[in-house]
């Protein structure tokens, strides 16, 4: 859709173009870009490594609104029309699906920080061109530039705050990032459309390899561009090409090796330093991530001790069963992530009764689903309802036990929910009963 | 065709692509609800807010901060003679700061411990350690900057004069 034969005359209405072109505002005439660097092609170099990162992130964001359960009503926000992708339901296998899921969205997302900046720095000089507009074309387009450029600012800004507990914005997390998101997809989509051409153009304008091999001392402008983006009048270089290159690159390094250890877990965790998963809780077997303290869901404590019972629901009566009655079942141990939508995970090895066993004795074995209930009272998260194959997934448990003791209080004691490849909020914490339903 | 191209000033495809993101973007508003977009009782809790400094936070906050800054740096201007320093020290200022501002950004809040309500209810742990790691890092930065210049220094002045370094 780039025609660089056309002669760049101002569309309709071409008066009010050129009247517009001849009143620049005082003072903007005087910036002069300093950059030697600024150009196309390294325009087109950070466009195509968020070309890559981007998409990952958008589908991973919305794979992760459908692992909520949106056919349960349990996705957030509620309503979104035809903003999602097909419901299905989610699989509870392999186990670290939405681990992955997560750790790419969340990873990447903070990954691409830098070079996100990056790629605003290198354009800037479009802001402050003047005439903002010579045809009905580019008012549109600019319009769809405020989606991309602050789409993808909100949704970094939102999403950095949230996995650091900072709710200063005050709105849903949930709901702002999740709308945010598609505006951003509108802006983000028709841009690499209309300029994608442009993109591989440029980048076939230099040699990469050579660009690779060029020391700052023999850097030098790119051509002169239609867009303005290369400045006529630059100060000389004090870095090369290569060398922006590698300062994006390392600045994507730096906030990898400061994040992923929320993710990765094991030895890797400590250099997540400045993340609130990075954190060692000691090295006992309840000292792993946790997200929800009893204190802050209300827990009482004497209901979660010799008082406690399990109820399950669904079949054809109650049935209600004590600690005893319970480590009577058969016992399943099993090796499963429990992965957060902030991003951070961690394997622990569980000890449970299998929720197909506790649908057996409830009286009905193939349930449609089941609504797990916690003892918290008033949390957001303290009931979730799980699909059929989650339920019957052998690996998932009501368990325990972690790593050979009982769960923590603060880990859900006296029971908690363990399920390959559910979100961790679904995994509910001191679990008070269970209804197995029909559907 | 032509018509078109002129009044508009592109072709056909680039204005069916916009309409379609526009009309997404709306949708995406009606479907939110406008009256979503504004929190009546705290106005800057509002996304429509929010958004709107994401549209202009970086190019009209952070991009002028950042280009002050480098103003700041000792930097040859035009025209200066390029043999007045062996190493320019611009690189080994402006990398550790680079890395300092990243950090101090993107994990700002706990570094400054805001949201430690919200924190503590979630991990059970306080945010206490986080300005003294990243101080540490920044300390760090600067450290690792400053030895890379002194072995860059010694291994230039000992070394013949070399086209490279010029």
């Amino acid at each position: 859709m780039d025609d660089p034969d056309q002669p760049r005359r101002p569309g309709f209405p071409a008066g009010l173009w050129r009247t517009l072109e001849k009143h620049p505002p005082p003072g903007l005439s005087r910036i002069r870009w300093r950059s030697p660097l600024r150009g196309p092609w390294l325009t087109s170099v950070f466009a195509a490594a968020l070309l890559v990162i981007l998409p990952i992130v958008i589908v991973t964001g919305l794979l992760s609104y459908i692992a909520y359960g949106p056919k349960f009503g349990q996705a957030i926000p509620f309503d979104v029309g035809w903003l999602k992708l097909p419901s299905f339901d989610w699989p509870s296998n392999p186990s670290w699906l939405y681990r992955l899921n997560q750790g790419l969205h969340v990873g990447l997302g903070l990954i691409m920080v830098p070079l996100v900046l990056a790629k605003l720095w290198s354009v800037i000089p479009r802001l402050f061109a003047w005439p903002p507009a010579r045809s009905l074309a580019t008012v549109l387009e600019r319009v769809s530039l405020l989606m991309i450029v602050g789409g993808v600012l909100f949704e970094i800004v939102t999403g950095v705050l949230n996995i650091q507990y900072d709710y200063i914005f005050g709105f849903s997390f949930y709901t702002a990032h999740y709308f945010g998101a598609w505006v951003f997809i509108a802006g983000f989509v028709s841009h690499v459309v209309i300029k994608l051409p442009t993109m591989i153009r440029s980048l076939r304008s230099r040699s990469f390899v050579a660009e690779l091999r060029t020391s700052r001392a023999d850097t030098v402008p790119e051509p002169l561009d239609e867009d303005g983006l290369v400045a006529p009048d630059p100060d000389p270089p004090t870095l090369s090409r290569r060398g922006i290159l590698a300062v994006v690159g390392g600045g994507a390094l730096l906030v990898a090796v400061l994040t992923a250890g929320q993710t990765i877990g094991g030895w890797t965790r400590q250099f997540a330093v400045l993340l609130p998963r990075g954190r060692s809780y000691g090295d006992g077997p309840d000292d792993f991530q946790v997200n929800r303290t009893a204190a802050s869901a209300r827990i009482d404590p004497a209901l979660t001790g010799e008082r406690w019972r399990l109820q399950l629901l669904g079949g054809p009566q109650p049935v209600v069963l004590d600690r005893a009655a319970l480590a009577a079942m058969p016992q399943h141990t099993a090796e499963l992530p429990i992965a957060c939508v902030e991003g951070w995970s961690t394997v622990e090895t569980w000890t449970g009764v299998r929720l197909a066993d506790l649908a057996a004795a409830a009286g009905r074995p193939v349930p449609g689903s089941a609504v797990v209930s916690s003892l918290e009272r008033f949390g957001a998260f303290n009931r979730a309802r799980l699909q059929r194959n989650q339920v019957l997934n052998p690996d998932a448990l009501l368990a325990f036990r972690v790593n050979g003791a009982d769960l923590s209080l603060d880990h859900g004691y006296p029971a908690r929910i363990i399920v390959p490849a559910l979100p961790g909020v679904h995994c509910t914490k001191w679990v008070a009963s269970i209804e197995f339903r029909e559907s | 065709m032509a018509v078109f191209k002129r009044l508009y000033g592109d072709h056909v495809l680039h204005f069916i692509v916009l309409v379609a993101a526009l009309a997404l973007g709306g949708y995406t508003i009606s479907v939110l609800g406008v009256d979503q977009l504004f929190n009546p009782r705290v106005w800057w809790q509002s996304i429509a807010v929010w958004f709107a400094v994401a549209v202009i936070g970086h190019d009209l906050i952070l991009f002028p901060l950042y280009a002050l800054a480098e103003r700041l740096l000792p930097k040859r201007r035009r025209g200066e003679p390029a043999t007045r320093r062996r190493v320019p020290i611009v690189n080994y200022v402006r990398m550790p700061t680079l890395a300092a501002a990243l950090t101090f950004a993107m994990f700002l809040p706990g570094i400054i411990e805001q949201g430690a309500v919200t924190y503590t209810a979630a991990t059970g742990l306080t945010q206490e350690p986080y300005l003294g790691r990243w101080l540490l890092l920044v300390a760090g930065f600067y450290l690792v900057s400053a030895v890379c210049y002194l072995v860059r220094s010694i291994t230039t002045k000992t070394r013949p004069a070399h086209p490279a370094t010029r």
